[in-house]
């Protein structure tokens, strides 16, 4: 089917298979910071936002991102990088593989919620799994930027 | 996953029943498609609701009503959803996965399946919620629970009357986001209570037993260990029945303490 998906402020007219999931559309077009992980809605590794909202690209159809506006981490690369410098401050990143969809959510949740507690956040992460950190490292980054918020001083959305 | 041959949007609802009623076996609703893909179905008709504004949460002629393409994450931020039941409902899906997961993952998908291991069908039973269907109209969901799965129809709403009652849901999970091992959830209104116990891991049931006890002020332990007695249980690879009886006894009288302390504020 034809379909018009906006990537990051870049639009796509293409054909494609009516099974065709979000998370194999991006990656075709050289969105490679989304990635696959379990495949099975459980891991988070393949994050992105639909109209702004953080969703399993792996579990989304792409025919119905038709007529919708995707963002994947190329789309917030300074946001995601001044956040990546927290992480790499607190040792939160070994293989790196979960930090792509990771950074999709915490991004989100930043725009969705202000000032979350511990529960909040554990709870809107919950889903964003990784395999060799721990998360303590994470937790750690997430703390300090939470309380920096950089994004202010730099004129991110 | 699934194989699609046709990816259909219908614009109005009779095309979508049309669709379906072509051949109920080749084609599928799609909800929010996460646990749909992972069946081998092949499909030859996959139909979109997505267009049909079903992703409504009105209060109507004095019910919530939740459209069938409501996200279970709507229902933990939407005010009308959330100043309801003690945010009964809200709070029941948030162990599910993550936020991005529960973007996606909708009510009607969550209903309509009737999974043994579902939180919203436990919550939704304790506050005598009915679901609207496209041929079969408003059926309890009560009923609609005890009926056999058959895809042949498509469920348009969820409604649960305004009626100011107090609720409460209790659940054990064997990690933050597994399915889970056991749930319960209460509701009270002027005095009368129901409950439901779900994941045993059968399907949710309502436990007359245990209102039985509330309602007669038999205290909430009392509550619990009717629900031990009265429903059946099963084993299964998270927790042997044993395991589950005892837990039943634990969140039921959880749960009711949980709503009688609500109530004193
Ligand atoms: C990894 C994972 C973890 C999960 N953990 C939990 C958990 O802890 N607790 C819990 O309660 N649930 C859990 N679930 C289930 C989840 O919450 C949803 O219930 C499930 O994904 C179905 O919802 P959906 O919108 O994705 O429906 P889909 O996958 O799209 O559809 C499911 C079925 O319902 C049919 N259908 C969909 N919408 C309609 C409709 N409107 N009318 C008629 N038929 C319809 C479809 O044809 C399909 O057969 C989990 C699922 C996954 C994949
Ligand atoms: S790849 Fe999508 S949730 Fe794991
Ligand atoms: S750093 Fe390896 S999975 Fe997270």
């Amino acid at each position: 089917m034809k379909v018009k998906i906006t990537v990051n402020g870049m639009l796509y007219n293409k054909h494609i298979p009516n099974d065709m999931m979000l998370l194999e559309f991006l990656r075709k077009y050289g969105y490679v910071s989304v990635k696959r992980g379990c495949d099975t809605g459980n891991c988070g590794l393949c994050t992105v936002w639909v109209e702004g909202k953080p969703v399993l690209s792996c579990s989304y159809p792409a025919a119905r991102a038709d007529g919708k506006r995707v963002t994947t981490l190329e789309g917030v690369k300074e946001e995601a990088a001044s956040f990546g410098r927290y992480m790499t401050a607190q040792g939160a990143e070994q293989c790196g593989y979960c930090s792509p969809g990771f950074i999709m959510a915490v991004l989100a949740m930043r725009r969705e919620l202000t000032d979350p507690t511990e529960e909040e956040i554990a709870g809107y992460l919950a889903g964003n799994l990784c395999r060799c950190s721990g998360y303590a490292g994470q937790t750690r980054a997430l703390r300090a930027w939470l309380q920096d918020r950089p994004w202010e001083k730099e004129g991110q959305a | 996953m699934y194989t699609i041959k046709s990816y259909v949007f219908p614009e109005t609802l009779e095309e979508a029943g049309e669709l379906l009623q072509r051949d109920t076996r080749a084609s599928a609703i799609l909800g929010g498609c996460c646990w749909l893909k992972l069946g081998r179905r092949r499909i030859r008709w996959a139909i979109d609701l997505t267009r049909l504004g079903l992703d409504q949460i009105e209060v109507k002629d004095g019910c919530l009503e939740l459209g069938a393409c409501v996200t279970l994450h709507q229902l933990e931020t939407h005010p009308a959803v959330t100043a309801r039941f003690d945010g009964l409902l809200g709070k029941c899906v948030s162990h599910i996965v993550g936020v991005p997961f529960r973007n996606c993952a909708t009510v009607g998908g969550s209903v309509f399946s009737r999974f043994g291991f579902s939180d919203l069908t436990c919550a939704l039973l304790a506050l005598d919620a009915t679901v609207v269907l496209h041929r079969g109209g408003e059926v309890p969901l009560e009923q609609f629970m005890a009926s056999p799965i058959a895809f042949n129809d498509i469920l348009l709403k969820v409604r649960i009357k305004d009626d100011g009652r107090r609720a409460a849901y209790q659940s054990v999970r064997r990690s933050t986001t597994d399915f889970p091992t056991l749930a319960a959830a209460v509701s009270r209104l002027d005095g009368k209570w129901t409950v439901s116990v779900g994941a045993r891991p059968a399907r949710a049931v309502r436990c007359e037993s245990a209102a039985a006890c509330l309602n007669e002020g038999k205290g909430a332990a009392a509550a619990g260990q009717a629900a031990a007695g009265e429903l059946t249980y099963g084993t299964d690879l998270r927790a042997g029945a044993d395991y589950r009886k005892k837990l039943a006894a634990v969140l039921v009288r959880r749960a009711a303490e949980q709503c009688m302390e609500e109530n004193k504020g």
